[in-house]
């Protein structure tokens, strides 16, 4: 690997992939051949395969992963760390290798702090790429389980990462099972770890202890195995009543975000963790979250023909969870997308692991490719519904004045450009 | 009228893609044709109950199947079975009511021996959509659903194929294979979406069979449709 390890600014052909890169970015934008996304990171990865370690050497780097949650705790950490000066991120989701890379060669040249999230499966390869300050690991949960096969499968891929890189400061979520007994795997002691009480409303992947197979009360507050002993530890930080962060010490701080939720409070906490061990003050930290209105069209609010649309993500059952605990405190009519393509996820069973039975007294229409899927699901919930797989139509259909669209990954792409194209 | 009790066996287990669908389609089904019906969920922690006439049994990760197995041992699913109750296994559920499967550690563990199947490794994993055609015996419209397992599973002659692929692949892991197993009361599938709900015919099949009667159509629904979407894809 030594070859490899020089500083990429000391060497002028690195420069210049790296610069080729850019340019690759932007002649895809130009030409409109694409949004120029991930491609600056293939170009460079094709001549400069250890592109990461190089664009990383010598910076403060932070890893954001977890099955829920990566792009707005990134987001909102990011925010955080300018307090320390120039950051470099990946704000677009875009969290394999190429998304990385891209992410690095478009940031800002001299910023010393690179916050990263990065894909639950490539996390292991990211830890061993870059010699990281801290990771943060938010939860574990169901999500394309034709790709990913198992869900227990992280906790022992995750525990190997964690002890391959043993410099690694850990902020991790002590209210998920899966999560503790990854780190457990991964540290011999808590020296090195910062536990925060972020919740975890989903718990049906941890029916059994996640350490030794021990079929316990997963649903118990707080959690803990009476055969092998694995428990939630004590927290240093906490999501406190009424959306506040509360210390280890006592000490509580409104978070007064201006995103919506629980889960955006949880991931708050964990950003807010994060970045005190970064060296940011708490009080810095929460200030600079408050701006942070949506998250790469989570959460994006826009007016459109007279009416309040409101856009959510919901990927997986844990996702959807949080979501409909969201849509519970509107009262608008509710648009449902549902695709299942590959970055999706091409087996949508899990919309059946989803308690939709919440919205039956809500006005709903379901679009997407798998309309269909949704809407049985609906159906045998008891859900009055409307099919209408076209979303302009679908928002056309809608006589209210206020709308949320909650919808899976490519849906919720889709209807993020209409309603940014819209009200462009 | 006594209300016909469905066991929905550990769901907090079996529960891994959706299967617990299946046990909500066939309880709705009964439901709204005014048929008395009564879901009972067990978990594994529980006495596992002898009084139920249809016990269903969805997919799960290889640990949880394990964990399962221990608890269906000591059970008196055999008897049980004996006695006249009807199963309905999904991937896993299918898997622990052979005779023998395969753990992900390669480990070779005894079923329940309900199913005359043998479930092995294969060397690649199935995973996609798969259409079928039931068997001449059942002469349902076409199966539909999404198969996503590890394990390969032969039958012996006690038990006949469910259906045949026509798209995807089968219990063997080939195109063209076998998809699910029919022995006597116990009827399995590979195949998730749930199967139950993607497949509105079939549903109403199991529940005849368990009922011993036939049973009033249901007005044309969503499940129709996707039924047509998805077997459409052959």
């Amino acid at each position: 690997m030594a070859v490899n390890r020089q500083l990429p600014r000391d060497s002028a052909y690195a420069r210049a992939c790296f610069a080729l890169g850019r340019t690759a970015g932007r002649l895809s934008r130009v030409t409109g051949r694409g949004g120029g996304g991930t491609l600056p990171g293939h170009v460079v990865l094709r001549l400069r395969p250890m592109a990461l370690r190089e664009l990383t050497a010598g910076k403060t780097v932070v890893l954001v992963s977890g099955t829920n949650g990566k792009s707005t705790t990134t987001r909102l950490l990011a925010a955080a760390a300018a307090w320390l000066g120039p950051v470099v991120s990946n704000p677009d989701g875009a969290n394999l290798l190429p998304g990385l890379v891209s992410a690095l060669v478009a940031g800002p040249a001299g910023a010393p702090t690179v916050i990263l999230e990065v894909d639950e499966l490539f996390l292991p390869a990211a830890l061993a790429a870059t010699d990281a300050e801290v990771v943060l690991l938010l939860n574990l949960s169901r999500d394309q389980l034709d790709r990913v096969k198992e869900v227990g499968s992280h906790v022992t891929r995750w525990a190997a990462a964690l002890r391959a890189s043993p410099q690694v400061k850990v902020v991790a979520n002590r209210d998920d099972p899966l999560v503790v007994a990854a780190v457990r795997g991964g540290r011999d002691d808590d020296a090195s770890v910062v536990w925060v009480a972020a919740g975890s409303p989903w718990r049906s992947d941890a029916s059994l202890c996640p350490r030794c197979g021990f079929a316990w009360d997963a649903t118990a507050q707080p959690w803990s195995c009476e055969d092998c002993g694995l428990a939630a530890p004590a927290f240093r930080w906490a999501l406190g009543a009424g959306n506040a962060l509360l210390s280890a010490t006592g000490q509580v701080t409104p978070l007064r975000l201006s995103l919506p939720g629980r889960a955006s409070a949880a991931n708050a906490v964990m950003a807010a963790a994060a970045a005190h061990l970064l060296g940011v003050p708490v009080d810095a930290a929460l200030e600079r979250f408050q701006p942070v209105r949506d998250v790469d069209g989570r959460y994006l609010r826009v007016q459109l023909d007279g009416r309040e649309v409101q856009l959510l993500l919901a990927k997986n059952p844990a996702g959807w969870l949080e979501v409909l605990a969201e849509l519970a405190t509107t009262a608008g009519a509710l648009l449902l997308g549902i695709n299942a393509r590959t970055a999706d996820g091409t087996d949508p069973s899990w919309l059946w692991d989803v308690p939709f039975e919440q919205l039956r007294s809500r006005r709903v229409v379901v679009f997407g490719d798998r309309a269909l899927d949704l809407s049985v699901r609906l159906q045998y919930a008891e859900v009055p519904h409307q099919v209408e797989r076209d979303l302009v139509r679908a928002l056309a259909s809608l006589g209210d004045t206020e709308v949320q669209v909650a919808a899976n990954y490519t849906a919720f792409v889709e209807a993020r450009s209409m309603l940014r194209a819209a009200t462009a | 009228m006594t209300a016909l009790t469905i066991v929905s066996v550990f769901p907090e287990l079996f529960g891994t893609y959706g299967d617990v669908g299946n046990v909500l389609v066939l309880e709705r089904r009964l439901a709204w044709r005014g048929i008395p019906v009564e879901v009972v969920p067990v978990s594994v922690a529980q006495p596992f109950p002898t009084s139920g006439d249809l016990y269903v049994f969805g997919g799960s990760e290889d640990e949880a199947q394990e964990r399962a197995l221990v608890a269906l041992r000591s059970s008196q699913l055999s008897q049980t079975v004996e006695a006249g109750a009807h199963l309905f296994g999904v991937c896993a559920g299918l898997q622990v009511l052979g005779r023998t499967f395969q753990g992900g550690d390669g480990e070779v563990h005894e079923g329940m021996g309900l199913l005359d199947a043998t479930t092995t490794r294969l060397d690649r994993r199935v995973v996609g959509e798969v259409v079928a055609v039931f068997n001449e015996q059942i002469g349902l419209p076409r199966l539909t659903g999404f198969a996503n397992h590890g394990g390969g599973t032969e039958l012996g002659p006690g038990a006949s194929p469910l259906a045949k692929t026509v798209a995807g692949r089968g219990n063997d892991g080939l195109p063209g294979g076998p998809e699910g197993a029919v022995q006597g009361r116990v009827v399995t599938t590979y195949l998730h979406g749930p199967v139950l709900a993607r497949n509105p015919a079939f549903a109403d099949w199991l529940l005849e069979r368990v009922l011993g009667t036939p049973l009033e159509p249901l007005p044309p629904g969503p499940s129709e449709a996707l039924h047509a979407e998805r077997t459409a894809l052959a």
